[in-house]
C-alpha cells in the first residue's frame, strides 16, 4: 500500500526522556503521588511550573497575581529555595529517586485515541526555565494541578492590588513575596475565609471580609475564627469602586463607606484547574460539590482518558479539603496504586485508611450556582460605569451580553442591536466558545483564566440557567503562554522538512480549472502536472 | 403534501429548500437562496460554523478555481451585503525563503495574470517593508492585487445572520436522521427534532457529506483529515495581514494575532457519529518553528491556542457541486477542504444550481461528481489516505 508522503504518517516526534509515572503538579497531592510511585518501584517524574519566572508571575500566570508580586521574586534562586523549604516532601521525593523538575511547566497531554493515531506514546509537552520546550514520553499520567480563583470584575479591578485569594496565600506562605500590608477579602467560602486567616497570621491586616450575601456560606467555625480574630464582616456589600495611586491600589469604596486598602483578594470561587485535562480530552461536567468543572472520575481517580488520573484540587475542592492537606494526599496514594496495578507493579503497600471528609458532600453545603452568580449580578452587571470583564480584550458585560463586534472594528452597521444571546441562541443553553469567538471575551493572553467563571455566569444569569447549564469555554494546548521561538523543537525529524507543504500537497488540488482532466483516476496522476501550492 | 406543511410543530416547519450544513457553504448557499426570494432552512447538527468553517485560515485568493473571479469580485463587497462584519482585508503577501519555494510560489503569479489579475514580485526590501516583522531570511516575495483574508467565525455567522434577515431559518442542535423519499424527489429530511418537508435537498455537511448522501444512494468519494493551527497572542497591526509563506498559510488578524496553520495532515476514519474530538498535537512545536522562521521579529510572540479541524477531501482535492444524477431535487457540495473562502461565490452558484439547474457565472464542470465515474475502487489505499490505525 502506498503512503501519503504529507501525510504525518512517516513523521517522527522526538522525544526526550520517559516516565512510567508522570505526575504534574507538587503541591500535596503531587508530592504524595510522586512519593507514593517511588516507593512501589516506578520511575517518576514530577512537574512544577513554580517557581513560575517573574516576567511571568507579572502577567498573572498561573494565577492571579493582580501585579502584587514583590521584588524578591526575580531572583531565582531565593524564590527555588523558599519553594523547597516551604515543601519538606520535596527532598524526600529526591531521596527516593524522583526526578523532581521544578520549573518546569506542562503545555500539553497528547494521548491516541479518537481522530489522533500518530504519535509513539503518550506525550507530555514541557517547557522549562532555560526557555526550551521537549516532549517526554509516560505510560500513566497523575494532574494534580491544583486550583486558581474565579475572577470578578467591578470598577477598578484591572489595578495593580486585585488578585486571587490562591495567589495571594502562595505569595505570603511559600515566597514571603506579597507586597501589599491590608487586605479586603471579597467572598466568605471556606477558602476565602482561611485566606483571611492565613493572611492575618503572616501580618496582613485584613480591613474586611466583604459579602454580597446576607450572610457567609463558608464553615460557622471558620467565621466564628474570623470574628474572634477580630476581623470585621460585612454582609450586603460588593465593592464598588477603587481607590487608586501610583502603586495601584489604596481603597475600596462600599456603600458603606470606603476601606483603606492596598491588596483586593478574590475569594468568591476556587476553582479546580481543569486546563491541562480539558485540553488533553479527559471529560469534565460541572460538579458544584466539587467547585466546578471537574474531571469525570472512577473510584480510583481515572478520568475518561484511561491512563490520565486527576487527584487533589483539580479533581474538586470542598471545604474539608480546603482545611486538611491528608485528603488530597489520600486521593494521591489511591490513585497510585490503581496506576501500579494497572502497569503491573501493586506491590505489598495498600494506601493508608483515608482521612474523614475524604468525599465532598452529597450536596455543596451552599449553592454554588446561585452564589456566583449572584456575585457577578451584584458586581459586574450593577457596577457603575462598565467594567471590563475580559481585561485582555477589554469586553464589558453588555457587549457579550448583545453578542457585539469587538471594538477594534469599529463597527457600525445599522442593526447589531436586534442581535443579542436570544436570537444567537435560539432554545439551547448559551455557548461560551460561540460567545467569545464573536465578542472576543476570553481569547487574550491569559487565556481566558480571569474571566472565564465569570462570563459563565453571566450567560447562565442572562439565560436564567443554573450554572452548570453553561458548557465550560473550552481550553487549548498550550495551557501556557509559550513563545513561537521556544516552542519550535530542539530537533526535528527531516522528514518534516522534506515533506512540509502549506496544505496536503495533493497533485491536482492546485492545478487550474482549465487544465484539468475530465475524469479523475489514481493511475491518471502518472501524468505530472505543474500546480501552485496554496 | 406541501413542503412548508404548516401542521407540524413550528420549529420543524419545512421549507421550499432544506439544506442540511450549517457550515459556511451551506450558510452561503441559504443565504442566496433566500435573496432569491426562496423559503429555505438550514439544519446545523450542533453550532453554525463549529467545524473546519470556523477553523481555517481565513484565506480568500484560489487563483485555480472556476469560482475565483467571482470570489474576488464578491469579497470586498460582503461587509455591506451581509449587514454584518467579516473582517475581510484585500490584498496578500507571499514570502519565499529559499528557491524551492519561490518556484512553487511563483505558479500563482501565471494562474492570475491567466485570468486578468496581477501579482507583482517583490525583493527582500520591500517585502520587508509591507511585513515589519519578516527578517534577513527572506528570499523574495509576491504582492497579490486580489485575495486577502476574513475572519472565519464572524463570517459564519454573518452569513446566518443575514440569512436570518431575510427570514430563512437556521435549525442549531438538529440531527439529520434519514430523508423521505417519493419517486425521484426527496420530499423530506428527518431529524431528531422532527420532519422538514422539502422541495429541494441541498446536502453541504462537510465530513458528513458522504455518509448523508449514501443514506440516497449517491457516491461522493471522500477521506477525512485533521490539520492543525496555531495562534499568538495579539502583536502591533502590520501594514497588511494577508502574510504567508514559508510552508504556511495563515494572517494577522485585525486584532493582531498571527494565526498560522501547515504542514502534515493525519488521515483519520469519517465519524458514523458526528462531534467526536478534535484534538491537536505537539505539531503546533514544527509549525512554531516555521512561523518564527517566517516572521523571525514575532519570534517571542507567545502561542496562546492551538487547535484542530476535521477536513473532508475528495480524490483529486477539488471541490464537488452537482445536481446529483438520478434525482430531481437533491444538489450536493463538498469544497474538499478549501471551502472558506470561495463560500461567497459557492454559495451562489449552489443557489442557481438549485433554482436555474445550472450556474451563469462560472463552468462547474470540473467540480462535476462524474468525474470519479472511473475511479478506482481501492483509491484512497492507492493514495495512502487511510487512518494509521487501519494501515497497520
Amino acid at each position: 500500500m502506498s503512503v501519503d508522503r504529507r501525510s504525518v504518517a512517516d513523521k517522527k516526534l522526538t522525544v526526550q526522556g520517559h516516565a512510567q509515572l508522570l505526575v504534574v503538579g507538587a503541591g500535596a497531592a503531587g508530592l504524595a503521588a510522586a512519593i507514593e510511585g517511588a516507593r512501589r518501584g516506578l520511575s517518576v517524574v514530577l512537574l512544577d511550573e513554580n517557581p513560575v519566572p517573574f516576567e511571568t508571575m507579572g502577567e498573572s500566570v498561573p494565577l492571579h497575581f493582580g501585579g502584587r508580586v514583590g521584588g524578591v521574586a526575580r531572583n531565582r534562586n531565593a524564590m527555588m529555595e523558599a519553594m523547597l523549604e516551604s515543601a519538606p516532601d520535596l527532598a524526600t521525593a529526591f531521596e527516593l529517586g524522583v526526578d523532581v523538575r521544578l520549573g518546569t511547566a506542562c503545555w500539553g497531554l497528547y494521548v491516541n485515541g479518537a481522530n489522533l493515531g500518530w504519535m509513539p506514546a503518550p506525550l507530555a509537552g514541557l517547557a522549562d526555565e532555560e526557555g526550551g520546550t521537549h516532549l517526554v514520553s509516560f505510560e500513566r499520567a497523575i494532574v494534580a494541578t491544583g486550583r486558581r480563583d474565579m475572577g470578578l470584575a467591578f470598577p477598578g479591578w484591572e489595578q495593580p492590588g486585585v488578585m486571587g485569594a490562591t495567589a495571594a496565600v502562595q505569595l505570603a506562605t511559600r515566597y514571603g513575596a506579597l507586597e501589599g500590608t491590608r487586605a479586603v477579602v471579597l467572598g466568605t467560602t471556606a477558602e476565602a475565609l482561611l485566606a483571611a486567616l492565613t493572611l492575618q497570621a503572616r501580618g496582613i491586616t485584613v480591613a474586611a471580609v466583604i459579602e454580597q450575601a446576607t450572610a457567609p456560606v463558608g464553615p460557622a467555625d471558620l467565621v466564628a475564627d474570623l470574628r474572634k480574630s477580630g476581623i470585621e464582616l460585612r454582609c450586603g456589600e460588593v465593592v464598588r469602586a477603587v481607590d487608586t495611586d501610583l502603586n495601584g491600589v489604596c481603597g475600596v469604596a462600599t456603600r458603606s463607606g470606603p476601606l483603606a486598602c492596598d491588596l483586593v483578594v478574590l475569594g468568591i470561587g476556587a476553582v479546580p484547574m481543569v486546563d491541562l485535562l480539558d485540553a488533553a480530552g479527559c471529560e469534565l461536567a460541572f460538579h458544584a460539590a466539587r467547585g466546578g468543572y471537574t474531571p469525570m472520575l472512577d473510584a480510583a481517580g481515572r478520568t475518561s482518558v484511561d491512563i490520565i488520573q486527576a487527584v487533589g484540587d483539580c479533581a474538586g475542592i470542598w471545604p474539608a479539603k480546603s482545611r486538611d492537606a491528608a485528603i488530597a494526599e489520600a486521593e494521591a496514594r489511591q490513585a497510585v496504586a490503581a496506576a501500579a496495578a494497572a502497569l503491573g507493579m501493586a506491590g505489598e503497600a495498600r494506601p493508608p485508611a483515608p482521612p474523614p471528609g475524604d468525599a465532598p458532600p452529597a450536596e455543596a453545603p451552599y449553592d454554588i450556582s446561585a452564589y456566583r452568580q449572584d456575585w457577578v449580578r451584584a458586581s459586574v452587571i450593577e457596577a457603575t460605569g462598565e467594567p471590563y470583564i475580559c481585561q485582555c480584550e477589554e469586553v464589558t458585560a453588555c457587549e457579550i451580553l448583545d453578542v457585539r463586534p469587538p471594538r477594534y472594528l469599529d463597527w457600525q452597521g445599522a442593526d447589531h442591536r436586534r442581535r443579542n444571546l436570544a436570537t444567537l441562541l435560539g432554545e439551547e443553553p448559551p455557548n461560551p466558545d460561540q460567545i467569545k469567538r464573536l465578542t472576543r471575551a476570553g481569547m487574550g493572553p491569559c487565556q481566558g483564566r480571569r474571566c472565564r467563571e465569570q462570563v459563565q455566569a453571566l450567560l447562565a444569569l442572562q439565560a436564567a440557567v443554573p450554572l452548570g447549564a453553561v458548557p465550560l469555554a473550552g481550553y487549548r494546548a498550550p495551557v501556557r503562554p509559550l513563545p513561537l521561538k521556544a516552542a519550535a523543537p530542539q530537533a526535528e525529524d527531516a522528514a518534516f522538512g522534506e515533506q512540509w507543504d502549506s496544505w496536503f500537497g495533493m497533485p491536482r488540488q492546485w492545478v487550474p480549472f482549465w487544465d484539468v482532466e475530465d475524469d479523475y483516476t489514481v493511475a491518471g496522476l502518472a501524468v505530472e502536472k505543474p500546480h501552485a501550492s496554496e | 403534501m406541501p413542503a412548508n406543511d404548516l401542521t407540524q410543530p413550528d420549529g420543524a416547519r419545512g421549507a421550499s429548500v432544506v439544506v442540511v450544513g450549517g457550515g459556511v457553504t451551506g450558510l452561503s448557499a441559504a443565504w442566496w437562496l433566500a435573496r432569491a426570494g426562496v423559503d429555505v432552512v438550514v439544519i446545523e447538527k450542533g453550532i453554525v460554523g463549529w467545524e473546519a468553517s470556523g477553523r481555517n485560515g481565513g484565506g480568500c485568493s484560489h487563483h485555480h478555481s472556476p469560482l475565483f473571479a467571482e470570489e474576488q469580485r464578491l469579497w470586498p463587497l460582503m461587509d455591506e451585503m451581509l449587514g454584518h462584519p467579516t473582517e475581510f482585508q484585500a490584498n496578500r503577501v507571499r514570502i519565499a525563503l529559499n528557491e524551492k519555494q519561490l518556484a512553487l510560489y511563483s505558479r500563482a503569479v501565471v494562474n492570475a495574470r491567466h485570468q486578468g489579475f496581477c501579482i507583482d514580485e517583490i525583493d527582500a526590501k520591500q517585502v520587508r517593508e509591507l511585513v515589519p516583522l519578516a527578517g534577513d531570511n527572506v528570499l523574495a516575495g509576491h504582492f497579490y492585487h486580489f485575495g486577502g483574508h476574513a475572519n472565519p467565525h464572524r463570517t459564519v455567522q454573518a452569513f446566518a445572520w443575514a440569512l436570518q434577515d431575510l427570514g430563512g431559518r437556521v435549525m442549531q442542535h438538529t440531527t439529520v436522521t434519514g430523508f423521505t423519499r417519493e419517486g425521484g424527489k426527496v420530499i423530506a429530511v428527518e431529524t431528531d427534532k422532527g420532519r422538514f418537508g422539502c422541495d429541494h435537498l441541498v446536502l453541504a455537511a462537510g465530513p458528513q457529506t458522504g455518509r448523508l448522501a449514501a443514506m440516497l444512494d449517491v457516491d461522493i468519494p471522500l477521506k477525512v483529515a485533521r490539520a492543525e493551527m496555531i495562534v499568538t497572542e495579539a502583536l502591533p497591526l502590520m501594514p497588511i495581514g494577508g502574510v504567508d509563506g514559508n510552508g504556511l498559510y495563515g494572517r494577522q488578524t485585525l486584532r493582531g494575532n498571527l494565526a498560522y496553520g501547515g504542514g502534515p495532515h493525519e488521515w483519520v476514519e469519517t465519524e458514523e457519529l458526528p462531534g467526536g474530538a478534535r484534538p491537536s498535537t505537539p505539531l503546533m512545536q514544527n509549525i512554531a518553528k516555521r512561523v518564527a522562521e517566517l516572521l523571525p521579529l514575532a519570534g517571542h510572540a507567545r502561542i496562546i491556542r492551538s487547535w484542530a479541524g476535521l477536513i473532508e477531501n475528495t480524490p483529486d482535492g477539488r471541490p464537488v457541486i452537482d445536481r446529483a444524477e438520478g434525482w430531481d431535487n437533491l444538489t450536493v457540495a463538498t469544497l474538499s477542504g478549501v471551502g472558506f473562502g470561495l463560500s461567497p461565490a459557492s454559495g451562489r452558484a449552489i443557489q442557481q444550481l438549485v433554482t436555474d439547474g445550472a450556474c451563469s457565472f462560472a463552468d462547474l464542470s470540473t467540480l462535476r461528481l462524474r468525474r470519479f465515474a472511473h475511479l478506482e475502487p481501492d483509491w484512497a489505499a492507492l493514495q495512502g489516505w487511510q487512518s494509521l490505525a487501519m494501515a497497520t
